[in-house]
């Protein structure tokens, strides 16, 4: 089980094993007792039962020993949790997050955005979670921490990743439709690589550089991408090759009607998701992103659309 | 691709069979000087015989063949799930349908099964005769509660059929994703609302019982275990089940209404309804366990022919179980951003209600000693029991720790060990009490080597199957996934193949219980000297249990 990735991994496996150890060690005793007591009492070997109504200080002992064990326990597995539940240390880089259904998203204090979580080793992270929508939980197994995000709240959550490497991170709270595919990776960085990551926005003025580039990278940092495919599948939305220029079955206010996909609509279902919804999505699953979008990065996202339609011509 | 709503109307099937069976039967059974129980005949005939009797055995069955519909019902579903899971991607389903799988799933075990289960069979048959009273205290009560549970498993169903989706929440109903989802939640809640007054009602009855209806002579202390523990059991379900009953109308009011208690997008707080919700359903695990102990301790004294030890201790630690359980719902949320206090006085007190378990184990290993024990079906069953709760119970030690449960809490760790103490504790007990009571019941023997290899089948089906998710968990794979990354597929192979071993093990059990109970050899009145009330009386028993009252010396 000992992973020592983060610096409480140490000890939640210290007092997994320690618990691990009493109660495997009860389990294979008492089962030998039950199987001994089987046999060696059993119907042919032992024809005539002996009537004993009880004995008190036998229920003294199995009461206190076990008591002083479950104390025990529960002492080893509240120390190594004291540290998880301190303040994260003042040297902490902060790390805005944000879960939502169902992608996560990570702004860093410089302003960089990202949908997977870049960290340096050996240095405290604190990340200050939020949900927009519903519950979520921040899990990370490797490092042994977890956290709900609870919308409405800011949650905390620190730890320090010991080893230069990517490890999983899922959502662990049920969170509807695409609850077990809003999962991505930390990814532990030298300093140096990541102070190097950090301040280099050389690579993405490189990929601005092809047009729509940077509307794919506002849908991502947004997470659209969860819901709505590149590649023509259908997820919960609509996907969004060859949306434009199509004519599509809409909704409006319970009516159907045929709309031509233009900049106009994209611009207002972003904004107001259910006021045209296309047939055969469901109404209310996407929340509006009016406060979130400038009129600017939908202005991206639509130059990037017209280049999935583009390709598809 | 198998969809959920053909299970329904499977079930539907099942449901209506098992009655049709049952009806079958009574024409085969023996007679006494008295009618019994199951040729009685009343104002009704036909199928209105039973489902309007106020016979207390009656209505045992009544919920005993509701019940085991539901079951078949809940345990196929279950299977599906596990089908899914035998690979990573999409293998039988799509996600869409194993949520409402995983829902339905967890709605029905719960509510519909392990929550009534054995207080509404066994506790309905046999808790007059165990105390020698000829009925429950309100015989009509009892019946209504009957119809209440039947009506609110309906309404619950019903939400499967209706337009729009299956609820896919979970059985927890967490807000505010409850609020959001565009399926059918409110039926579901409603459902659960009146199977709740159907709890409140029988444990009401089972207390006015116990305190008015006792035979001369039976003091509290002479009663038997199973009693006890449905006494335990029923002030949880007074006392307990009203707040989910309230917790319920303010999730129907914030949904219909939009008075905001629990979605912050009206200002209220997610984190109130996990307290309200666990407030009663971490006492539920206790309605589910505390009978299930009961039988345990009415079987091992009977197959080790002695009294059980430390009687006195059983019953305290009975009663402090109950007692405790109030106090412990907090390690349901440990991650959810409760204060530091909280949550040390919670993980605490999840430790110290362990020992009350523990001292009942101890006891039950105590009476085996010496005594001369008897290796029939329902032994086995209680002797396993001993196995997979001693490992639920354990595993739930790991769990109350506060910084590994950090990292268990919401993976298949934590379904593993509920479903050692739920499934394991309460099947496991079930099924030791079917097979040690049948022969009561109906008045037949059932195929005992067929029992037997339907056990060891399920029995290692069962460990083959939560084993694995113990191993998953602390690997770190959440719970409810449909989907998973590579490295969790070995487990999760391992683990589908347990439960189609399994449910094979549950096949043979039931069809050898229906063939028995039509086909068997005639049982006698005490089939395995047991020193209880009900093994004084004819098999099955007559229409009042009694043709006169015991007196207790």
């Amino acid at each position: 089980m000992y992973s020592n990735l983060s610096n409480f991994s140490e000890g939640v496996d210290d007092s997994f094993v320690i618990i691990f150890g009493i109660i495997a060690f009860f389990l294979v005793a008492l089962t030998a007792v039950l199987i001994y007591f089987l046999i060696r009492y059993r119907e042919e070997r032992n024809p005539v039962p002996t009537e004993i109504e009880g004995n008190v200080w036998l229920e003294i002992i199995w009461t206190v020993i076990p008591l002083g064990l479950v104390l025990g326990m529960f002492y080893y597995g509240w120390m190594a949790w004291i540290p998880m539940m301190q303040k994260a240390p003042e040297e902490s880089i902060e790390i805005k997050t944000t879960a939502q259904m169902w992608s996560w998203k990570f702004e860093y204090e410089n302003g960089k955005k990202t949908d997977t979580l870049y960290i340096p080793k050996g240095k405290p992270v604190e990340l200050l979670l939020t949900s927009p929508d519903v519950l979520h939980s921040l899990y990370i197994p490797a490092f042994r921490v977890k956290r709900d995000v609870v919308p409405g709240r800011v949650t905390e959550m620190w730890f320090e990743a010991n080893k230069v490497g990517s490890y999983d991170l899922f959502c662990a709270e049920y969170c509807g439709l695409q609850h077990s595919f809003m999962t991505t990776e930390v990814v532990v960085m030298t300093q140096e690589k990541y102070d190097e990551w950090y301040i280099d926005t050389t690579a993405a003025a490189k990929i601005m550089a092809t047009p729509g580039a940077a509307g794919l990278q506002v849908l991502r940092d947004n997470g659209c991408i969860a819901c709505h495919s590149l590649d023509g599948s259908k997820l919960v939305g609509p996907s969004y090759k060859g949306i434009m220029g199509h004519e599509v079955e809409v909704i409006t206010n319970g009516k159907e009607k045929t709309v031509l996909v233009d900049a106009e609509y994209i611009k207002n279902s972003i904004y107001n998701p259910d006021a045209d919804l296309v047939k055969g999505f469901t109404k209310g699953l996407m929340r509006s992103y009016k406060d979130e979008l400038s009129d600017e990065e939908v202005e991206q996202i639509i130059v990037y659309l017209e280049t999935l339609s583009d390709k598809e011509q | 691709m198998i969809s959920y709503e053909f299970i329904h109307k499977f079930s539907d099937v099942i449901f209506v069979g098992l009655f049709f069976v049952n009806n079958k039967l009574l024409k085969t059974m023996s007679n006494s000087s008295l009618p019994n129980y199951l040729e009685y005949k009343g104002k009704y005939k036909g199928i209105f015989a039973w489902i309007f009797s106020t016979d207390h055995k009656r209505i045992g069955l009544l919920y005993l063949y509701s019940i085991m519909g539901f079951f078949i019902v809940g345990a196929i579903l279950g299977l599906l799930m596990k089908f899914e899971l035998i690979a990573p991607g999409k293998t039988i389903m799509e996600a869409k349908s194993y949520n409402a799988v995983f829902t339905l799933h967890g709605i029905t075990m719960i509510f519909l099964i392990v929550v009534p289960g054995i207080p509404a069979i066994f506790g309905n048959f046999f808790l007059p005769i165990l105390i020698g009273a000829k009925d429950v205290f309100y015989p009509k009560l009892n019946l209504l509660s009957w119809w209440l549970y039947i009506i609110g498993a309906a309404v619950a169903i019903s939400s499967q059929f209706m337009n729009g989706a299956s609820p896919d929440t979970g059985w927890t109903f967490y807000a505010p994703y409850s609020f959001r989802t565009q399926s059918n939640v409110l039926p579901a809640l409603i459902g659960a609302f009146i199977l709740g007054f159907s709890s409140i009602l029988t444990g009401l009855n089972f207390i006015v019982t116990m305190h008015r209806m006792r035979a001369p002579g039976m003091k509290w202390l002479k009663m038997p275990i199973f009693p006890w523990t449905l006494y335990g059991t029923a002030w949880i379900q007074l006392l307990a089940t009203p707040v989910v009953g309230i917790t319920l109308l303010m999730v129907v009011a914030e949904r219909v209404l939009n008075i905001g208690f629990f979605d912050p997008a009206l200002g209220g707080d997610p984190v109130l309804y996990q307290h309200l919700f666990w407030i009663y359903s971490h006492p539920a695990v206790y309605i589910m366990i505390l009978p299930a102990m009961g039988i345990i301790s009415e079987v091992i004294p009977t197959f080790a022919r002695k009294a059980i030890f430390g009687y006195k201790a059983v019953v305290i630690s009975t009663l402090l179980i109950a007692f405790v359980g109030y106090f412990v719902w907090g390690h349901h949320m440990f991650t959810a951003g409760m204060s530091g206090t909280s949550l040390f006085a919670f993980s605490f007190l999840t430790f110290l209600v362990a020992i009350p378990s523990a001292i009942k184990i101890f006891n039950w290993m105590a009476t085996l000693y010496k005594g001369s024990i008897l290796l029939r079906t329902p032994m086995y069953w209680a002797v396993s029991f001993l196995f997979v709760f001693m490992i639920g119970g354990l595993s739930g030690m790991v769990l109350g720790a506060l910084s590994i449960n950090v990292h268990l809490h919401d993976t298949a760790f934590v379904v593993s060990h509920f479903h050692f103490i739920v499934f394991g504790g309460v099947g496991f007990a079930f099924f030791a009490g079917i097979h040690y009571w049948f022969p009561k019941i109906y008045g037949k023997m059932y195929d005992a080597a067929w029992a037997d290899t339907g056990w060891i089948v399920f029995f290692f089906g069962f460990l083959l199957l939560y084993t694995p998710m113990f191993y998953l968990g602390i690997a770190g794979m959440p719970r409810r996934y449909y989907d998973y990354v590579p490295e969790f597929h070995f487990a999760n192979i391992l683990s589908s193949f347990g439960a189609f071993i399994m449910i094979a093990g549950l096949a043979i059990i039931i069809i050898n219980l229906f063939r028995s109970a039509k086909r068997g050899k005639k049982a006698e009145s005490n089939p395995w000297a047991g020193k209880t009330l009900e093994w004084t009386i004819g098999s099955p028993p007559i229409v009042e249990n009694f043709e006169e009252i015991p007196e207790i010396k």
